[in-house]
């Protein structure tokens, strides 16, 4: 046996790889609760291109056989019910995961100083999974699936100039047919997660070249032993290995709830106007995107005013745009001496806390009809506004309280705990 | 292009709201998948009177018959009026073009309607039809207003009229006219049976899948429990 590994490692740096990225790769011992989702992220990863394979051995990417051969999938190919349920339930539990994963880093300063290209690569995947979903939700041919497409290409028409040839180019027509199907299909099963195994890949060689972060933001190769080893590191194989299969094995409990008992979960991970067929003279009472987009489509939304000659819409495509970038311009915007939350001040701790709630309540407000009354006193679309107003502050505002904020003294060692 | 762009942007920056105000109220259905005698009796008035005009085209009879207890021999002797092959889909004998031009519009194929509106919508349509004399069917329906279907359950519901609408509740009062074959609580009974074999329709692995879904999660349990006490082991020597 050890003949052949040596055999191989002349030839392939199978030990070489195996010790540098698990066995002699050393974590910081006092990760949390947060630090579940970056493996778990890869976990659904591979369940969605397993279930997605099965998937597009019986799907039919056409306009008039796509929403049989889903039917077809749930009722006659055998345990296929099961592969859509994983597949659809994957969708929304990756975003939940990786929002989740993104907002661990914004509480420890994962994404400071060394590690911004950990981060970009990261905001690269978040919006590689954005084209994933979106065009992976076209693909069942339902009414919402076809005009929420609709409505996301119809988008690009306010782009002055190059707009409607650019809504053209993408669709291969001049509304949302077999044609834009097609090649949406193409897109979600082989290119962009051709990109997106790439950049998970990337994105973990710039993690552990740079070494990760923890809970206390500290950097743990300060202090080594005498081997050179970080004191407060742990290798990630078995230490994390084991961690880690107990946090997936409990995922997956939580996701088999959903799975078995509740797959279209209250209407959210599959919306009712997705059980009727594609009907190009038929539009759904409210057009939404999936859970998932709805923070970004109530900024969308909350634009309603024309103003310096430019209309409503196209403000609100370029705020929807500002929205995403203001996540790559993160460690930048961040002045402060001290990485992790436990060390900050008052004001980032109020500002993170205020961002966090307008993220969610602009998801739930793009869930409901603009007009309407949900929260109180105002309607949905005042509020969106003013959500819309602290999500944007949250990171404008950043470079000024971040520097300005009173930090606690940051200790030699991480704690325990 | 430029009016489907304008059409588009409207519907969604419009100040009015396109859905017609709030929902109307429903009348709650116990749904119960495991009473397999009311599914058997939902499936024979299903294709005994919708059939007809709606399909259940992503549905074939034998995969009804196997999961609700039904032989293929009683399967194609009183169930399919349709179809002559086991296999085949519950598919209507009427063209979707005939039924666009009888009743304006062609009959929805009904597979999946349980997850389109609710089984409470489904139960209070199919007991909301009343004569109108307004009409071109001579039906209507308080919940589907000018719905082009007219009232086939007539003669197992007889024909009630319109009176009024509580003043408490928001629902429709009717009045029995003519008596069918039916009383009203056997006909109230029939469309639980009609309505809970649609919610089967719709899908049908739902009557095995919270039985796997046990299973599944009583062994991921047990599985973290030992994950749990493997990581414990491991972790005994980090302080």
């Amino acid at each position: 046996m050890s003949k052949l590994l040596t055999w191989v490692d002349d030839r392939f740096p199978a030990t070489k790889v195996w010790e540098e990225h698990l066995a002699k790769y050393y974590a910081p011992k006092n990760f949390n609760f947060w630090y579940y989702f970056g493996s778990l992220a890869v976990l659904v990863l591979v369940i969605q291109i397993l279930t997605g394979i099965f998937l597009t051995i019986h799907y039919k990417p056409d306009s008039e056989l796509a929403f049989a051969s889903v039917e077809y999938i749930m009722r006659d190919v055998p345990w296929g019910w099961l592969m859509r349920y994983l597949h659809s339930t994957g969708g929304s539990a990756f975003f939940i995961i990786i929002y989740l994963h993104m907002f661990r880093a914004m509480l420890y300063g994962s994404h400071r100083n060394p590690r911004e290209l950990v981060w970009l690569i990261g905001c690269i995947i978040y919006v590689a999974m954005m084209a994933e979903a979106f065009m992976g939700y076209l693909l069942p041919w339902g009414n919402m699936s076809y005009w929420g497409a609709q409505v996301i290409i119809s988008l690009f028409t306010a782009i002055p100039g190059i707009g409607e040839g650019l809504a053209l180019w993408i669709r291969g027509d001049f509304v949302v047919s077999d044609a834009t199907l097609n090649r949406f299909f193409a897109f979600h099963v082989v290119l962009i997660p051709l990109i997106l195994i790439g950049l998970v890949f990337v994105h973990i060689v710039a993690l552990h070249k740079v070494g990760s972060n923890n809970p206390d933001g500290i950097d743990i190769k300060k202090v080594k032993n005498e081997n050179g080893i970080p004191v407060d590191g742990i290798p990630f194989h078995p230490y994390y290995t084991v961690k880690d299969i107990m946090g997936a094995v409990f995922f997956l409990i939580l996701f088999s709830i959903v799975i078995f008992f509740m797959p279209e979960f209250f209407g959210i991970f599959l919306e009712k106007d997705n059980f009727t067929p594609a009907n190009p003279l038929q539009t759904p009472e409210d057009i939404v995107p999936l859970w998932y987009f709805t923070p970004y489509y109530s900024i969308l939304r909350a634009n309603t005013v024309n103003f310096f000659w430019i209309d409503a819409k196209l403000w609100g495509v370029i705020f929807m745009g500002l929205a995403i970038v203001m996540f790559f311009l993160l460690p930048w915007l961040d002045r402060s001496p001290v990485k992790s939350i436990r060390y900050r001040g008052v004001q980032y701790k109020v500002w993170l806390t205020l961002f966090a709630i307008s993220f969610v309540l602009l998801g739930y407000l793009g869930l409901k009809n603009p007009n309407h009354v949900d929260l109180f006193l105002f309607k949905n679309v005042i509020w969106a506004q003013i959500m819309t107003v602290i999500y944007f502050l949250f990171f404008l505002l950043m470079p000024f309280y971040s520097k300005a904020d009173k930090t606690k003294p940051v200790p030699e060692r991480v704690s325990s705990k | 292009m430029m009016r489907l762009s304008c059409a588009i942007v409207l519907a969604w920056f419009s100040a009015v709201s396109l859905a017609a105000g709030p929902s109307k109220p429903v009348d709650s259905v116990y749904i119960n998948l495991s009473d397999k005698a009311s599914l058997q009796r939902g499936a024979a008035l299903f294709v005994s009177y919708c059939v007809s005009c709606h399909s259940a085209g992503y549905m074939r009879y034998n995969r009804m018959g196997k999961d609700l207890d039904i032989s293929d021999t009683v399967l194609k002797e009183n169930f399919m009026f349709a179809a002559d092959k086991p296999g085949s889909l519950m598919l209507s004998n009427m063209s979707p073009e005939d039924g666009k031009n009888w009743f304006g519009v062609a009959p929805p194929d009904l597979t999946l309607e349980a997850r389109l509106r609710k089984p409470d919508w489904i139960y209070t349509y199919m007991r909301s039809f009343h004569v109108d004399d307004n009409t071109v069917s001579g039906w209507n329906n308080t919940l589907f207003e000018n719905v082009a279907m007219p009232h086939v359950l007539y003669g197992l519901q007889g024909s009630q009229r319109l009176v009024g609408t509580d003043h408490d509740t928001g629902k429709p009062e009717f009045e029995l006219v003519k008596q069918g074959s039916m009383t009203p609580q056997e006909y109230d009974e029939a469309m639980r049976d009609l309505t809970n074999f649609l919610v089967y329709l719709a899908e049908p692995v739902r009557l095995s899948r919270q039985t796997v879904g046990v299973f599944v999660i009583a062994f991921l349990i047990v599985l973290f429990i030992f994950a749990y006490l493997l990581k414990k082991e491991y972790w005994r020597d980090v302080h």
